[in-house]
């Protein structure tokens, strides 16, 4: 795609607005996402942190599952601690629906509550680990792009992206992640086809 | 709140970012809490009464028995917040060596000290805190608060002062905004704000923290009234449980919210609700004494 991608940012519950001077930094253009109409006008995907049993619950309350899981088929997509989470093939504490379109298996607060709540430098870059999940497992097609502790934070599969900590808190634009999703928003790779039926 | 480098926001205030477009609701034991969660709550606030009960009930009101607030923080898996007195700093401890996530210095409850609020600062769990003004959120924040609510009247169900605070933030945040640097430090004193943070108020024009609101919210019309008027996400007290069918009212509340800016999408959320909503007080029937905004200063 040439020009400005047109990344969509799933605006049912959590840090939304934080991700717009991140994506127009990165050369894209922000839209929040809400109805089916805005799923066919952006290019590419974040979901974002906030409370992934809000989203769930919401997803189902305004029938968007079917109009998510065809766009999330053809476009790439990033899901951020929550999100993360909704995208994860398998999850755990407690067990819960998903997209299913990475294949991971994420266990939700794994660190603890919120004092355990943290932020780290990923290549110099600090980002936040909010209530975080954790990935435990990693299918052997997903690339690694950051670690903490030998697990990892970081990771992608084709258009498929999640990350288990929060550079939208960030207030240096852009993060290099939302720099290298714009990328992928602007060229998708294959590969983000879900895994499976949830 | 953005820390002394300037270029992240702290981990304390970036909990409230992701309760944003929410609705955190008042819980009393472990199954309230668990419809909450079930409703799509973003957190709850665990506590012995609801607010409308602190009312008629009266009697100091203090922190819940930590046996309660583990009993619902091992019940969901989404955020618990729990109340202390403003000024009650050895509740906050309590609060605080228990794990919950966020802490309420709350006017809901009788107040320890009338003279000074918790140094929020000292804690590493973050505190929300009832403003009526922007002077009064900015001190708040001053003392380390990591997100701001109205206080609105709570336990009445009447969402007019709610409408007054949240209209009076946004009214002394854009006088900020008209004043020149020369005139901001006069603006501080005469506020009694903190200057540094008004400095940041005129730069960014909002609150350096999320501002959320609370107080009477009873009905999806009234959380989404608020939102318009800029709230981020909607706490609700004795709304929920106060009603003739709680899951109802907490799923529609929740829905409003969601699209609070629909009217459509709000009116298909205020659709279907069979109970009644709590039947609320008017605020002309309460004396002086009885309004819980004027506690805290």
């Amino acid at each position: 795609m040439a020009g400005k991608p047109v990344i969509g940012v799933l605006a049912l519950q959590g840090a939304i607005q934080l991700h717009r001077p991140h994506i127009e930094a990165a050369g894209g253009e922000y839209l929040p996402v809400r109805t089916a109409g805005d799923f066919e006008r952006a290019d590419a995907f974040i979901l974002p942190g906030g409370e992934s049993t809000t989203m769930l619950k919401l997803i189902d309350a305004f029938g968007l599952e079917e109009t998510m899981r065809k766009a999330f088929a053809e476009k790439p997509v990033w899901g951020i601690c929550a999100g993360a989470i909704l995208l994860a093939e398998t999850v755990r504490n407690p067990e819960q629906k998903s997209f299913g379109l990475l294949p991971i298996t994420v266990t939700r607060n794994a660190y603890g509550r919120q004092l355990e709540s943290i932020q780290q430098e990923i290549g110099g870059y600090p980002v936040s680990y909010i209530r975080a999940p954790v990935i435990e497992a990693v299918g052997p097609d997903v690339e690694v792009l950051a670690e903490r502790e030998g697990q990892p934070v970081w990771v992608r599969r084709g258009s498929a992206m999640a990350s288990t900590f929060h550079p939208e808190l960030t207030l240096r634009y852009p993060s290099p992640m939302h720099r290298t999703f714009a990328d992928l928003a602007r060229s998708p790779l294959p590969g983000s086809k879900p895994a499976g039926p949830h | 709140m953005t820390e002394a480098s300037g270029n992240i926001i702290n981990i304390k205030t970036g909990l409230a970012e992701m309760l944003k477009n929410g609705v955190i609701m008042d819980v009393v034991n472990a199954d309230q809490a668990k419809i909450a969660e079930d409703a799509g709550a973003v957190a709850v606030m665990a506590l012995e009464r609801v607010p409308s009960d602190i009312r008629k009930q009266g009697g100091v009101a203090r922190m819940s028995r930590p046996e309660l607030i583990e009993e619902i923080m091992k019940s969901v898996s989404i955020p618990v917040m729990a109340k202390c007195r403003i000024g009650h700093f050895a509740e906050a401890q309590i609060l605080e060596a228990l794990g919950v996530d966020f802490i309420d210095e709350s006017e809901v409850l009788t107040p320890a000290d009338e003279d000074y609020h918790v140094d929020k600062n000292a804690f590493k769990v973050p505190f929300v805190c009832g403003a009526t003004c922007l002077a009064e959120a900015l001190r708040r924040i001053g003392e380390g608060a990591a997100l701001i609510r109205t206080k609105g009247e709570a336990g009445t169900g009447n969402i007019v002062e709610a409408v007054r605070h949240m209209r009076q933030i946004n009214q002394d945040i854009r006088r900020v905004l008209t004043l020149d640097e020369a005139e901001l430090m006069t603006e501080a004193k005469n506020l009694g704000a903190p200057y540094e943070l008004l400095k940041i108020v005129r730069k960014e024009g909002r609150l350096p923290v999320p501002n959320f609101s609370a107080g009477g919210v009873a009905t999806p019309a009234d959380a989404s009234l608020v939102m318009q008027l800029g709230a981020e996400t909607v706490f609700v007290g004795s709304g929920i449980f106060k009603s003739e069918d709680p899951p109802a009212y907490a799923k529609a509340i929740v829905k409003a919210v969601a699209h609070y800016d629909d009217p459509k999408m709000v009116l298909e959320a205020s659709k279907g609700l069979s109970g009644e909503p709590m039947r609320g007080i008017d605020i002309h029937e309460l004396e002086t004494e009885q309004r819980l905004a004027n506690r805290g200063w």
